[in-house]
């Protein structure tokens, strides 16, 4: 026992803690687009149910909601488990900034109850509510997402923005501003990006089903109508997100200069920056490889001043005080993911706009349809990637400039082992989800309505006949 | 300030009982409700009962998570620090009966639905046993303040945490099968209400004779919090002793909404008892509320989320529960066992 104690005891916490809360975030922010803007193209179906007496739009928004069911419920475990690894892996942070980091989360805390309940009643009411007052009662999900993805980056912003607060000598928060701290200076752009990611991905990921499904011949109206709808969401959002983006990454320029160092891969501080495509930094610190477009790193970052703006290289900072090397590899990769793949949905948007604009209706052509049932999966990579940027850009600090990762973690040694157990835990989690939501797409497609799905807005049966022995 | 915050907190925690609590206890009966083919109906009138409301009912553990770190984030550092086992087995214990569950009511193989019916009913009873083994752990002074980790093991494994581990499954079980007399009643099933009214009553005495031997342990092990509650908690201890005894009766007589408010009232008291027990400390005796508690302006941000939420959500719940118990939210399920289509 004592042998076996004392090489539990010889594992750093640090790594394991770092690899497990990135995981179970990397996990979780997949189910947040689901829960956040599902509801709100769910409700699009459900109007167009009522108002044009669609039948189509009828049965998706009742399955989609089915679906949702089981994605928030697995989105609420995970999230709790996020809520318990702040302490688990992070109890020096939080006990020292939780009286200020906390806030965001208790207002969060509103959202979330409002969420869990509208959605059950939303879910569960479909056959008892008069068609009105059920759809009502989805509103505030929609709302409730939006106020809770507003909270939750608020929370994060201030990771990358600390403010809000005065500390003693002995580095207490003696005295907190909460407007400060929700009203953060990285708040506004970040929490505006993330919530209209959240649209994109739950957009494009629900209509990829259906383009799947075009593909493999289903073409009718049932399909058509399940794309249109998640798919107009999508590209409608999509030209604000490059604006958004765009104004995001000159305020990061503006802002957080070391990330931005490490996004565009600047080693030196320079005028006349390129902008690398991939390549990555050698253990000398030197650019390697890539495509350099000259000078338009600087470009982009100050139109104004052209070429001649200075970006400000890694070298500009103390070594403890910026990403590794290899950190700095990860970031600036990520970054060209994320604009690779978010131009790539761009220009599929674009199309999508066009076919409309000149022919009246959506492409229909293999091509379109193989790349829109791609875009559900690539627009959760871009979502991934853009998560990354943020975050191991902020290396090595949790809260800039205040507290490093390394001093915020737990002591206990014994977090490699809730890893692997977590890792296990969550590697089948995500496979059953996935077959869950295809057995009951397959069974509904077999013509399986369950029973108590088959007459929306039906009278009020016996109770539970199914209880009747 | 502090104290009100701490009230605050103690609703959470007693709300999270009474409500995420019963839908535990419901996993509790689950667990043990035999066969698939014996175990058919109790099943269905568990799915039932906890299907259109245990998310909204878990919301409450966030709740107190989220006033805990923020108010008293000293203490929440000090517990998750000391206590990291058992909390870690009781997150992955909610994420396998949360998933489960909702897998459960997706799947219609009969194998499938025993292999989640199973994960949610196991986990369904860890959980509330590590809420418990940590309550036992923060009321017997293990839980030491100031960065310092206390025992990893024998901080919670200890007679007031095995105390409280078994004390919160039963107070979970017993609750939900007070609850779910009614539902089945409700739901027009008798034989089902008299099923889960004799489990009632077991669950209340068996509660009921842990509780008892709980004073024991309490006095030979907690000494501060057993003090607390032979003294200024007393009262409260009287009244949920009360609150025990007249829902066993009202049960055995087969009243049953008089049997649930009883029922919730004597487990409101105890958890509130311990509140009162071990006050002015969160952590006794070493992180008094005071002390720990965060600056005022952090204080009325709590303060002022739990107005907004006492005038939004609460409603919110209300509306949730009454359409819940007028049978306006009908379960999309189907039933475990009800069809096999292999």
């Amino acid at each position: 026992m004592t042998s076996a104690l004392s090489w539990v005891l010889a594992v750093n916490p640090v790594p394991w803690a770092r690899a497990q809360m990135a995981f179970t975030l990397g996990f979780h922010i997949i189910l947040v687009p689901l829960g956040v803007a599902w509801g709100a193209i769910t409700l699009i179906a459900n109007y167009r149910a009522i108002k044009k007496n669609d039948k189509d739009a009828l049965v998706l928004a009742q399955r989609w909601s089915k679906y949702m069911a089981v994605t928030f419920a697995v989105g609420a475990v995970t999230g709790t488990v996020l809520s318990f690894e702040f302490g688990l892996l992070w109890p020096r942070f939080m006990g020292r900034f939780g009286d200020a980091f906390g806030i965001p989360f208790a207002i969060e805390g509103l959202f979330f109850f409002l969420e869990a309940i509208f959605l059950a009643v939303y879910i569960y009411g479909w056959k008892r509510l008069k068609p009105w007052p059920h759809f009502w009662t989805g509103v505030p999900i929609v709302i409730a997402g939006i106020g809770g993805t507003v909270s939750v980056v608020a929370a994060n912003a201030w990771m990358n923005e600390p403010a809000g607060f005065t500390l003693n000598s002995a580095g207490k928060i003696v005295d907190v501003d909460p407007w400060g701290v929700i009203f953060n200076k990285a708040m506004p752009l970040q929490t505006l990006h993330m919530l209209i990611a959240a649209y994109l991905v739950g957009g494009f990921l629900v209509a990829s089903v259906y383009a799947w499904g075009m593909l493999r011949g289903r073409r009718d109206r049932y399909h058509r109508i399940g794309f249109l709808i998640p798919f107009t969401v999508a590209a409608i959002a999509m030209p604000f997100q490059m604006l958004v983006g765009d104004e995001l990454a000159r305020w990061v320029y503006n802002n957080e200069p070391v990330k931005f160092a490490a996004i565009e891969m600047v080693p030196k501080t320079s005028s006349d920056v390129p902008e690398t495509l991939f390549g990555h930094l050698n253990d000398e610190g030197e650019v390697e490889g890539g495509i350099a477009i000259p000078g338009l790193a600087s470009i982009l970052s100050d139109p104004s001043e052209g070429t001649s703006t200075v970006i400000q290289g890694l070298d500009a900072f103390p070594e403890d005080e910026r990403p590794t090397n290899a950190e700095v590899n990860v970031v600036h990769l990520a970054w060209d993911v994320m604009v690779g793949l978010g131009t790539f949905l761009f220009l599929l948007a674009l199309w999508y706009a066009a076919s409309w604009v000149f022919r009246r209706r959506m492409p229909t052509s293999k091509l379109f349809l193989l790349l829109a049932a791609a875009s559900g999966v690539l627009s959760v990579l871009t979502l991934e990637a853009g998560w990354v940027v943020t975050e191991v850009g902020r290396q090595p600090w949790i809260v800039r400039n205040h507290m490093l990762v390394e001093e915020a973690a737990t002591a206990n040694t014994g977090v490699w082992i809730t890893f692997f157990a977590v890792l296990l835990v969550y590697a089948g989690l995500g496979v059953t989800v996935i077959l869950v939501l295809r057995l009951m797409s397959r069974r509904w497609r077999e013509g399986d309505e369950d029973p108590e799905s088959g007459g929306p807005y039906g009278p009020r049966p016996t109770p539970a006949r199914e209880l009747v022995p | 300030m502090s104290d009100v915050v701490a009230l605050i907190l103690m609703v959470g925690i007693t709300a999270y009982a009474l409500f995420g609590g019963a839908d535990f206890g419901a996993g509790f009966w689950d667990l043990t409700a035999g066969g698939p083919e014996r175990g058919r109906q109790p099943r269905a009138v568990i799915s039932h009962s906890i299907g259109p409301v245990w998310e909204a009912n878990h919301v409450w553990l966030i709740f107190c998570l989220v006033v805990l770190w923020t108010a008293f984030s000293e203490a929440f550092a000090s517990i998750t620090l000391t206590l990291f086992v058992p909390l870690s087995i009781a997150a992955l214990g909610i994420v396998f009966r949360g998933s489960a569950f909702a897998f459960r009511k997706e799947v219609t193989r009969t194998s499938s639905q025993r292999n989640f019916g199973a994960a949610f009913a196991a986990s369904s009873v860890i959980v509330p046993f590590c809420m418990g083994a940590v309550a036992g752990a923060i009321a017997s002074g293990r839980v030491p303040a100031g960065g310092k980790a206390g025992d990893p093991w024998g901080s919670w494994i200890n007679p007031t945490s095995m105390l409280g581990g078994v004390l919160a499954v039963t107070v979970c079980a017993y609750l939900a099968a007070v609850y779910m007399v009614w539902d089945a009643r409700r739901l027009g099933h008798p034989a089902m209400a008299e099923y889960f009214r004799r489990r009632a009553v077991v669950a209340a005495v068996v509660a009921g004779v842990v509780a008892l031997a709980g004073i024991f342990v309490l006095h030979a092990d907690a000494v501060y919090v057993f003090h607390g509650l032979t003294s200024r908690a007393l009262p409260l201890v009287i009244i949920s002793a009360l609150c025990g005894l007249g829902s066993l009766v009202l049960l055995t007589r087969e009243s049953n909404a008089g049997a649930r408010v009883l029922a919730m009232g004597a487990v409101a008291t105890v958890v509130l008892g311990w509140g009162v027990a071990q006050y002015p400390y969160i952590l006794p005796t070493s992180l008094e509320l005071s002390t720990a508690a965060a600056p005022d302006a952090t204080l009325w941000s709590v303060v002022i989320v739990f107005v907004i939420a006492a005038v939004v959500i609460l409603p919110s719940l209300g509306l949730l529960y009454y359409l819940d118990q007028r049978d306006l939210l009908a379960a999309p399920v189907v039933e475990p066992g009800t069809t096999d289509d292999d």
